[in-house]
């Protein structure tokens, strides 16, 4: 877990000018070794896509971002703090669930399978958390939530059950629900993925908008090239645990120097 | 031996008293089964080991042990080592109320199992607080999809307050044996203590199938 303290050294300060920060990072479940010892950073403001073969460790790196998953060595920061450690005299310790809680409250994730709470109608999906975490009142966070469903084009199901909702209007009410938190970062897991071809465009469109509108960080794992290339300002190839290239969109869709990137690109497109 | 219907009405007043009290100690011990079931379920899932262990246990033994040795424990081994002197009806309520929360209390988790990881992982990326987790979106989902299994167990609770006999509560079984025995005369009294506990079980049992329906086609 703790690979940066020899006597007298000390861990490094965490950084605060990256908004997402990867040291050494090894995730494992079971023997199968997910991520070895991965890097990478993400700057604030900054729109990152993740691609890669199914079972390179995307969903893994976001999941470890929102502290779903534990890293088994190797520390992450976020916003200038470590996300499950501590420095104490001079160490680098584990942290406890109020830290973690704390340093999550700047992230927020959309889901590949929405997960609203179907037991709520839409506006207390949105509005549940920031009452009960950020302790807005129900007025407020119930205007802001009116907001961001206009935003979203659903201002007319703000008294809807997410059962009454297509696949695309659950997930733009996932966006927004993920939004009102108002994260520093925002993650998106394959969040076209469970969603017929025909609702795909709603949510991306919805999600270019509140890229070019906001400076919020993304990190997105995504199999829609198009979109990718739209919002991204660097796409990250994995493969094998590890980044294995990475560039501006313009450059790697169209001349990618990695033999496993021009394979996957090419193997992406003939499936189509 | 023929029937006896001046008989039969002569006893019926005393055996729908007893119903009375079948009804009243299967109600409060299913209230205490509901309750004791569900907090049985949370400590389960217990961060703390020991406590979950200790819970199991406790399950395992209660339902690997007869309710009547149950009862009996309770009323005639408890108090004169705890000095708590219960009344025979409120004994069976608590024998019985616990006896089906170790049942209960694996229905609970089963609904609680039965909530999508997704649903979990949702309001821990909303960082919402424990508490407010299984309050407001863990229970409110789980419970509904139970609602019919707890509805089964009270009917089998309901059929088994007879054994309360054995200490005392004068439910419907407990008047059919003392008019029996009074008159001499068993048939009237233990057929229609039957028919009355089939008055009441039926219509019970095609309400909770019909509860079961519904909750199958909102999952």
């Amino acid at each position: 877990m703790d690979d940066s303290t020899d006597a007298g050294v000390g861990p490094p300060a965490p950084r605060d000018d990256v908004m997402v920060c990867f040291e050494h990072v090894v995730k494992r479940f079971g023997d199968h070794v997910v991520l070895r010892e991965l890097d990478f950073e993400v700057k604030p403001g900054e729109k990152i896509t993740l691609i890669g073969p199914s079972g390179s460790g995307k969903t893994t790196i976001l999941r470890l971002l929102m502290a779903l998953e534990r890293c088994d060595g190797g520390t992450i920061q976020v916003g200038g703090e470590y996300l499950s450690h501590v420095v104490r005299d001079g160490r680098l310790a584990p942290a406890d669930e109020k830290h973690l809680r704390k340093v999550r409250r700047r992230i927020g994730m959309v889901f590949q399978q929405f997960n609203l709470f179907p037991n709520m109608s839409v506006l207390r999906n949105i509005t549940e958390a920031p009452v009960r975490v950020l302790g807005k009142s129900r007025e407020e966070a119930g205007q802001r939530a009116g907001e961001l469903l206009d935003m979203v084009g659903l201002a007319e199901k703000v008294d809807a059950h997410p059962g009454q909702l297509s696949g695309g209007q659950q997930q733009r009410v996932a966006i927004a629900r993920a939004l009102a938190m108002e994260p520093d970062v925002l993650l998106l897991d394959e969040i076209t993925s469970a969603l017929d071809p025909e609702l795909v465009a709603g949510v991306l469109g919805v999600l270019r908008e509140i890229a070019s509108s906001t400076d919020i960080t993304m990190l997105c794992v995504t199999h829609e090239m198009g979109f990718a290339r739209d919002i991204s300002d660097r796409v990250l190839m994995f493969d094998g645990g590890q980044v294995v290239e990475e560039a501006s969109p313009d450059k790697l869709f169209t001349d990618p120097d990695h033999p496993r990137t021009r394979e996957f690109l090419h193997a992406l497109l003939e499936g189509r | 031996m023929g029937w006896d219907w001046s008989f039969a009405f002569r006893v019926l007043p005393d055996l729908l008293r007893g119903l009375l009290v079948t009804v009243e100690v299967t109600v409060l011990g299913s209230l205490v089964a509901y309750a004791l079931g569900l907090v049985l379920a949370l400590l389960r899932r217990s961060r703390i080991a020991v406590l979950s262990r200790l819970v199991q246990l406790f399950v395992e033994f209660v339902r690997s042990t007869p309710l009547l040795v149950q009862i009996f424990f309770l009323f005639y081994v408890l108090p004169p080592t705890t000095g708590i002197k219960l009344s025979p009806l409120v004994t069976g309520v608590v024998a019985l109320g616990v006896h089906y929360a170790a049942y209960t209390s694996e229905v609970y988790r089963a609904g609680i199992e039965a909530v999508p990881r997704g649903q979990w992982e949702a309001a821990t990326a909303l960082n919402l607080p424990r508490n407010r987790v299984w309050i407001g979106v863990v229970l409110p989902q789980a419970l509904p999809r139970v609602v019919p299994a707890l509805g089964n167990y009270t009917i089998s609770m309901f059929k088994e307050t007879p054994l309360l006999l054995a200490i005392g509560v004068l439910d419907v079984v407990n008047r059919a044996k003392e008019a029996g025995a009074e008159y001499y005369r068993f048939t009237e009294p233990y057929t229609m203590a039957g028919l009355l506990f089939l008055l009441v079980s039926y219509p019970a049992s095609v309400l909770v199938r019909r509860l079961e329906r519904r909750v199958g086609r909102q999952h």
